[in-house]
């Protein structure tokens, strides 16, 4: 049996959702849309039921690409998730606007179940009911209350939508059809006869003793105050960017080490051969470097979830939305960029909230412009080599200056390019806000806690399929070459390692560069040159270019690699010095101010990061955007760098 | 003109919404036709309903306003879609 669980943004539905289903939920998506489609599976009376949570809508006409699906589905008999009982989830503190909602579906004829919930606020406004008068009012429906917040209802909805019989044919509006979906006159038309008659009726049945809206109007005043309000959103993302660099790096070095120790584990077991090697070093690093991921995409979504679940997520957009309107953009544009200053991918994951479908993907494309912490390993060590440890105007660090100034290239190019985007992209949707402000409440950890777990299902299997094929691909491309010149290359560093008489460490780091540098990354690499050299940049650079697609730290280890040092993944300082010392074939040194500063400008703008890549392929639900996105940043990186390169040298 | 005959003058004429200062409570007149029109019914804007503007970010733009007891910001453009009569200030 399928239950569709409709409703009101706000009204409880998503608690309700998680109180029938708890951990039985699964993510797939509505066909052609990229709207999630939440189904939860439960037993009801020994019969297999699958609720199906549609977007909350105040309409069942839907105002942009995404809500369409509920009216696609609830029109369309043959559609997959046509249900065969709905579910509508009622505010009782605001049983008005709800039931306009809720009387469109009541009139589809479909087996229909009321869930009035109680709200916070309808607590706290003692909101009265007859509720008898309301059975009145839709005598085909089962109205059962419910109070999602202390889990109080669950067997009562589970009997009423078991209980929710086939429909006798009573309608609240007589004669209304189901406008068509453009056809905005006679939507117009059935909007006001509903509200009319529903204000009506109402009059009778709904008894509010208190007012109370002053709670959450007091709060407002310092909360989108022109200067606390700007004040206090700084301060709260300080705070959890401060949480996720202090604790994400925990467990990502536990990740690290653990994946490290399995992969020895590993191939001390197997038999040792070309299969081991797949295993060992492609495979369980690969699943390691998605499961990196998890703790800063936890992290931020349990933070996002907090600030969603009070209510402040709406405050933010709306203090916000006037600033980011002229780029193309709209206030809930702020999270997933801010986001994204942290990682990418939580940031695309974020801009879902966005309905407006121009103002969502521009937000996405311009998301992996925001410098991320992936980035820093990069930045310091190219700012160690080629920036002089010097204070300008006796205060500021020099080296802490031209960190600030690759974070403000990346803030300031994603604006801009958004912007651009906004001009280019044509839509016939119009974009508006019309976003409603929900009083301030204390989260329900149960539902961030489900936000969290989602958004991680998501990033591993969706995502994370992408990201081990793509590694695997790079590992086979890093691990393999052309076998006779390979084996010489070998040979060679050996003999090498033989005359001057170095330690066997030193030995296999010889070794390992000489591998790297015969394998087709390696030729690659190579031959890449002629085109990365107006960069400023050598083969060397252009080799650890491309390893460094699966993320942009792994430039450090390749850097490591080829010059034949450990990589400590500290201080690097033995890397640091060889690469100062490193000098092209003329004599004159690789790493000038000049080329440093370019391949600054070049991770600055990149798009170096499958996993980005991957998430961006889940979110759009095609490989047209992603590939754009690799396209249009790898023009901005060349021509920046290539820029940077000749202005400074 | 002091301030009582402002508020006079304001209740003999019909104004759209984004001009409305914080503080004042109107009735809704009409909402103007427009692609919006719908969606602004859905959210409750209709002939005759009681509203009051709370308060607007900090550019003047979107404002927020109480409507039948819940808060909804809107933009200015949207809130342009709405004629309104004042019938209380409370900030006079």
């Amino acid at each position: 049996m399928k239950i569709a669980l409709l409703g009101n943004p706000n009204t409880g539905k998503t608690s309700v959702f998680n109180i029938l289903t708890g951990l039985r939920q699964q993510v797939g998506n509505f066909p052609g849309v990229t709207v999630d489609r939440k189904v939860g599976k439960l037993k009801i009376d020994e019969q297999d039921c699958e609720l199906i949570d549609f977007p909350g809508t105040y309409s069942i006409y839907p105002r942009s690409k995404d809500e369409a699906v509920v009216y696609d589905c609830l029109s369309n008999p043959d559609n997959d998730s046509y249900p065969d009982v709905v579910a509508v989830v009622v505010d009782k503190a605001n049983l008005e606007r709800n039931l306009l909602f809720f009387t469109q579906v009541y009139d589809l004829q479909l087996p229909t179940v009321m869930i009035l919930n109680m709200t916070d606020l309808a607590q706290r406004q003692e909101i009265q009911y007859d509720v008898e008068g309301l059975k009145a009012l839709f005598p085909e429906a089962i109205i059962v209350e419910s109070n999602a917040r202390i889990k109080s209802g669950k067997s009562r909805i589970e009997q009423a939508i078991v209980n929710a019989t086939e429909r006798k044919g009573h309608a609240f509006l007589e004669n209304a059809s189901l406008s068509e979906m453009e056809d905005l006159a006679s939507q117009e038309k059935e909007t006001e006869s509903r509200f009319s008659k529903i204000r009506r009726q109402l009059s009778d049945i709904q008894v509010v003793t208190k007012k109370e809206t002053t709670r959450s109007e007091k709060l407002d005043k310092i909360l989108v105050h022109p200067i606390f309000g700007y004040a206090i959103f700084a301060a709260i993302l300080m705070v959890i960017f401060q949480f996720i660099y202090a604790f994400s790096s925990i467990p990502m070095d536990l990740i690290d080490t653990a994946f490290a120790s399995l992969s020895e584990w590993t191939s001390s077991v197997m038999p040792e051969g070309v299969f081991t090697d797949l295993v060992t070093q492609g495979i369980i690093p690969g699943i390691g470097g998605v499961v990196i991921f998890i703790p800063q995409i936890a992290l931020l979504f349990f933070f996002i979830g907090i600030l969603e679940e009070t209510g402040y997520l709406a405050r933010v957009v709306f203090i916000m939305d006037r600033i980011m309107r002229p780029l193309g953009l709209n206030g809930k544009s702020v999270v997933p960029l801010m986001s994204s200053v942290a990682c990418a991918i939580p940031g695309v994951m974020a801009a879902r909230t966005i309905s407006d479908w121009k103002e969502r993907m521009i937000t996405i494309m311009v998301a992996p412009l925001m410098s991320c912490s992936a980035r820093i390993p990069v930045y310091t060590l190219l700012i160690a080599i080629v920036i002089p440890e010097e204070t300008v105007g006796g205060i500021f660090g020099l080296q802490g200056l031209v960190l600030f100034g690759l974070y403000a290239l990346g803030t300031i190019s994603a604006l801009l390019v958004a912007w651009v985007l906004k001009v280019i992209i044509k839509t016939k949707e119009k974009g508006f806000l019309l976003l409603e402000m929900p009083s301030y409440k204390s989260p329900r950890w149960g539902n961030v806690g489900m936000t969290v777990l989602e958004k991680v299902r998501i990033f591993v299997w969706d995502a994370g399929r992408v990201i081990l094929a793509i590694s695997i691909i790079l590992w086979v491309l890093a691990t393999y070459g052309p076998s006779e010149r390979r084996e010489n290359a070998i040979a060679y560093a050996k003999e090498t390692a033989q005359i001057e008489n170095l330690s066997p460490e030193e030995t296999n780091e010889l070794i390992a560069s000489a591998k790297l540098e015969s394998s087709y990354i390696g030729y690659m690499g190579k031959a890449i040159e002629p085109v990365i050299e107006p960069l400023g940049y050598d083969w060397k650079i252009g080799i650890s270019l491309i390893t460094s697609f699966a993320a942009r730290e792994v430039f450090v280890g390749s850097m490591a690699t080829i010059y034949s040092v450990e990589d400590d993944g500290e201080s690097n300082q033995t890397l640091i010095q060889k690469m100062k010392a490193a000098k092209r074939r003329d004599g004159t040194p690789v790493y000038t101010l000049a080329a440093g500063a370019s391949l600054m400008v070049f991770f600055a703008f990149a798009m170096q990061c499958m996993s980005t890549l991957a998430i961006v392929k889940r979110e759009t639900r095609s490989w047209k955007w992603p590939l754009i996105q690799v396209g249009y940043m790898g023009i901005l990186a060349y021509l920046g760098a290539w820029i940077t390169f000749i202005l400074l040298s | 003109m002091n301030s009582s005959a402002q508020v006079l003058f304001l209740c003999l004429v019909i104004n759209s919404l984004d001009s409305i200062p914080n503080g004042t409570t109107v009735l809704v007149k009409n909402v103007k036709a427009s692609d919006l029109k719908v969606k602004l019914l859905e959210m409750g804007f209709s002939e005759g309903k009681q509203l009051r503007v709370l308060y607007r970010a900090p550019l003047g733009d979107p404002m927020a306003i109480d409507i039948g007891g819940y808060v909804l910001s809107l933009r200015n453009v949207e809130a342009a879609q709405v004629e309104v009569e004042i019938i209380e200030n409370l900030q006079e």
